[in-house]
């Protein structure tokens, strides 16, 4: 059988790599001292994704991202790997985007798309933590959701089997395509960039990424004509037929109030049982110290 | 992230050498390919755009995957299993990194699946994952056994074995046997033709065989009957597909522990000829052995820099005496002597493989059909002997130092460099074999010696000389010079003497005066266009260099030919 497949892969910044000025100031992250890489457990997501294509010639794997149009990169590390094609949703209104409004750009990304078999993305990102967006996407497509998943161990008539993370080990599980797949950070790492490839997208680009670094050698612009592969998909609101109101900062209810450094002291320790007035107490408490709220 | 390609740009340097403009459009035949191809180059830009994408993909496994997998490679080692051999985990890992990148069929041309890079980028390649883990670069780098077969064997067996390397299956070559290392002419391995399959079958044993169970082998074996010497043998292919050839064993090696040395024992090997008969000594190998010898010194060049950059971070960190110890004159005369040598040996390594190139490069214009022009004759000659001249002195020398390095960086570690637990030790086992193997450093000076008596060195040099160098340079260039007429007297003094034996005495030591003659002119050309990257390596290069001509004209101004005699232990 041949499938559609669409990752859902991020631009993030490197967070596990923290330098001294990863913080400004004000508290927040400043991403300009970070380097931008491909979300870690979105690249083991594009890695399942080659895989299933691998084992079902014919199918085809396209990477979705949304950002700024230097994420139109995110689109050429998939293409490097193996992927056929990438849409970046990139437009100011897209901008200041928190879960929900990013689930409703995607999934009515996903919906222009046309026929899709497959989406799979990683668990979450390592800037936002929330693990969030996959689910949502799921739900507003009507979609079957696995989450953690660690493989995707087969799809045969229409279900896919797949092993997933739980607590304290695994499980398999068998679902019914269409079908949504969030995958953990314990799955099979991805595989590197290759070296034909690399050759071929080196210079592929959306036209926005272009004409947001007017300094750049504009000495080979004549391949964008002559090699069509080189122009990649770039999608505004109005592209994908979108609801204004429901994308970036519009879209948005969450509003962050202030970010704060916390430091986690653990100078004392004190055990609890599993009985009700215990973890009722540690609910309490941490609700007090204002530590969840 | 680590990437040991972009961590070092004084490898991506190189690729803005003089020669590379015209290696380029003659490995690209004039950019042929630019329209049946994707991936292929459209001029010169855009082919170095591609290769410095290649090297930062090679340069990310190498950091990432096979750096991180050389302690347990260097534990575990291959594994022999009912006539088989089985890699180290990890190396099976580290090949699959390295397939998966497509990182194989480096130099064949497109046509065949290669990514029809020069052997300059290939070397970059294999000094990348020479650095990463030497013995993983021995199996990687045994690809170029495909040259091979692209220069000697027929069309057919052309397309029918270059696709499979460049898919990521590996290669050998079976050479040395129990009684025929560096004395290859030796060889007793026997070809015999079976009329009534129509191949030719192998019967005999081979000895430590690097790589030795491969996918596809090239094999010297003895096709003329009641031959003795090398005009006897004839070069084979066998395809592992059709059985015949099992590994009786596995050498248990000081180091390179990840590269399997096999002995190897052949019994009715289906097997088919490459070239003509008689000529696989005398011609195959030759040139099967200076690519060979060229992949040393990448090996060599790239375990310097690991070895350097193990003594730099370790003296960064290690205080001693109330300071950090690189603070003290005896460390960083160590470090810098140790990176002087390695710009020095990478300079030479990228100018040998550049010269190979070129003549390679036209070769291949004439393999494919175009009559050459008089002047691209008289170009591909001058570059010929050019490379066969420099591959002995990049692999001799480059090998040596690779040595210096290990030790001096087991050195800055004092103490702890002894301890297992430090890389340091690796690399000092690893380096050993780098000066024995694909020729000793004592067979590079035999190769380099007709060179050194007929002026080829000494006329390369005065070339260098006439070539403008920045000013900051020009004293360094005057010091070079005096460097220079020393050479040439100690040289007319030994030729004088008309002595053979007592000039094979001295020669190791006019090898020496050379190849730090040749690495000095290198280095300062280098510091003349890049200071930021090597200014400081020519000054301690040229001191050095200095001090090496010194003591070598020393060693040969006072031998006789009565002195030998006190050299001579044997009473033969």
């Amino acid at each position: 059988m041949k499938y559609n497949i669409v990752v859902l892969a991020k631009q993030v910044p490197d967070t596990r790599n923290v330098g001294k000025d990863a913080m400004t100031a004000e508290g927040t992250v400043n991403r300009a001292a970070l380097p931008a890489i491909f979300n870690p457990d979105d690249l083991l997501a594009l890695e399942q994704a080659l895989r299933l294509k691998e084992q079902n010639p014919g199918s085809t794997v396209g990477v979705l991202t949304m950002g700024p149009p230097r994420a139109g990169e995110i689109i050429r590390q998939g293409l490097y790997r193996g992927a056929d094609t990438g849409w970046l949703l990139t437009d100011r209104l897209f901008a200041g985007a928190d879960t929900l409004a990013t689930s409703y750009a995607l999934a009515t990304a996903i919906k222009k798309i046309g026929k899709v078999d497959i989406v799979i993305g990683g668990r979450q990102a390592i800037d936002g933590d929330t693990a969030q967006v996959g689910p949502q996407v799921a739900q507003k497509l009507g979609l079957n959701q696995v989450t953690y998943a660690e493989e995707i161990l087969g799809i045969e008539d229409g279900v896919a089997t797949i092993r997933r993370h739980i607590d304290g080990g695994v499980e398999t599980v068998t679902a019914p395509l269409p079908i949504l797949i969030t995958v953990n950070g314990s799955a099979e790492p991805c595989r590197p960039a290759n070296a034909r490839l690399v050759m071929k997208y080196k210079r592929a680009a959306c036209p926005l990424e272009l004409d947001s670094t007017p300094s750049r050698d504009t000495y080979y612009d004549y391949l964008y004509e002559k090699k069509p592969w080189l122009k990649l998909n770039q999608w505004s609101v109005a592209d994908i037929d979108g609801d204004p109101s429901q994308c970036g900062l519009a879209g948005s209810p969450t509003k962050v109030k202030a970010v704060q450094n916390i430091v986690f002291q653990a100078k004392e320790s004190k055990t609890l049982t599993g009985s009700d007035a215990d973890v009722n107490g540690l609910i309490k408490e941490l609700l007090n110290e204002r530590i969840i709220g | 992230m680590a990437n040991y390609y972009t961590d070092h740009p004084e490898i991506g340097y190189y690729l803005g050498s003089d020669l590379m403009r015209r290696i380029v459009e003659l490995k690209e035949h004039f950019y042929e390919d630019k329209d049946s191809y994707d991936e292929a180059p459209v001029d010169f830009g855009d082919a170095v755009a591609n290769y410095e994408k290649v090297l930062e993909i090679a340069g990310d496994i190498a950091a990432n995957v096979i750096a991180v997998n050389s302690e347990a490679v260097d534990l575990e080692g291959p594994h022999l299993v009912d006539g088989r051999m089985h890699y180290a985990s990890k190396t099976v890992e580290n090949l699959a990194a390295m397939r998966k990148a497509g990182l194989s069929g480096v130099t064949m041309a497109r046509r065949y699946g290669g990514l029809n890079m020069p052997n300059i980028v290939f070397s970059m390649l294999s000094e990348l994952v020479s650095a990463a883990d030497a013995s993983f670069q021995n199996i990687w780098s045994l690809q170029s056994c495909a040259d091979t077969l692209y220069e000697f064997a027929d069309e057919d067996q052309r397309q029918r074995f270059i696709p499979r390397v460049c898919k990521g299956e590996t290669m050998s070559m079976d050479l040395t046997e129990p009684d025929a290392g560096s004395d290859l002419q030796r060889v007793m391995l026997k070809a015999t033709y079976d009329e009534a399959e129509g191949c030719w079958r192998l019967n005999g044993v081979k000895r430590f065989i690097t790589n030795g169970d491969s996918d596809i082998h090239l094999v010297l074996a003895r096709s003329e009957e009641g031959t003795t010497d090398g005009r006897g043998l004839s070069m084979f292919i066998y395809d592992k597909r059709n059985g015949g050839v099992n590994v009786r064993h596995i050498e248990n090696k000081l180091g390179i522990h990840g590269s399997p040395t096999c002995e190897l024992v052949y019994k009715d090997a289906k097997a088919e000829l490459c070239g003509s008969t008689r000529l696989g000594l005398i011609k195959y190998v030759m040139a099967l052995m200076n690519g060979a010898r060229l992949g040393i010194g990448a090996q060599s060049v790239g375990l310097s820099q690991e070895a350097f950059n193990e003594a730099l971070s370790y003296a960064k960190e290690r205080a001693q005496f109330g300071k950090k110890i690189i603070n003290f004159p005896a460390v960083y005369d160590l470090l810098a002597t140790m990176k002087a040598k390695l710009d020095a040996g990478r300079s030479l390594l990228y100018r040998t493989a550049s010269l190979v190139d070129i003549y390679k490069g036209i070769e291949d214009l004439q393999r494919t059909g175009k009559e050459l022009t008089p002047e691209e004759r008289a170009e591909m000659k001058k570059y010929s002997r050019l490379a066969d001249a420099f591959t002995p002195i990049c692999k001799g020398m480059n090998s040596e130092y690779a040595n210096q390095n290990a030790y001096d960086a087991i050195g800055v570690h004092g103490g702890s460099g002894f301890i297992m637990e430090y890389k340091c030790q690796r690399l000092y086992r690893d380096a050993r074999i780098f000066s024995i193997y694909e020729g000793t450093t004592q067979l590079q000076v035999v190769a380099a010696i007709r060179y050194i008596t007929n002026g080829t060195y000494l006329s390369i040099m005065k070339d260098m000389l006439e070539a403008p160098v920045s000013e900051t340079m020009e004293p360094l260039k005057a010091r070079i010079a005096a460097l220079v007429r020393t050479y040439e007297e100690t040289l007319e003094a030994q030729k004088a003497d008309r002595d053979e034996d007592k000039m094979d005495f001295v020669a190791r030591r006019l090898y020496d005066m050379t190849g730090v003659i040749l690495m000095s002119l290198l280095i300062v050309a280098d510091a003349s266009k890049a200071p930021e990257l090597f200014e400081k390596s020519a000054n301690v290069y040229v001191r050095l260099a200095e001090a090496e001509v010194a003591r070598n004209k020393a060693f040969v101004a006072t031998v006789t030919p009565a002195d030998l005699d006190n050299y001579r232990q044997a009473a033969e």
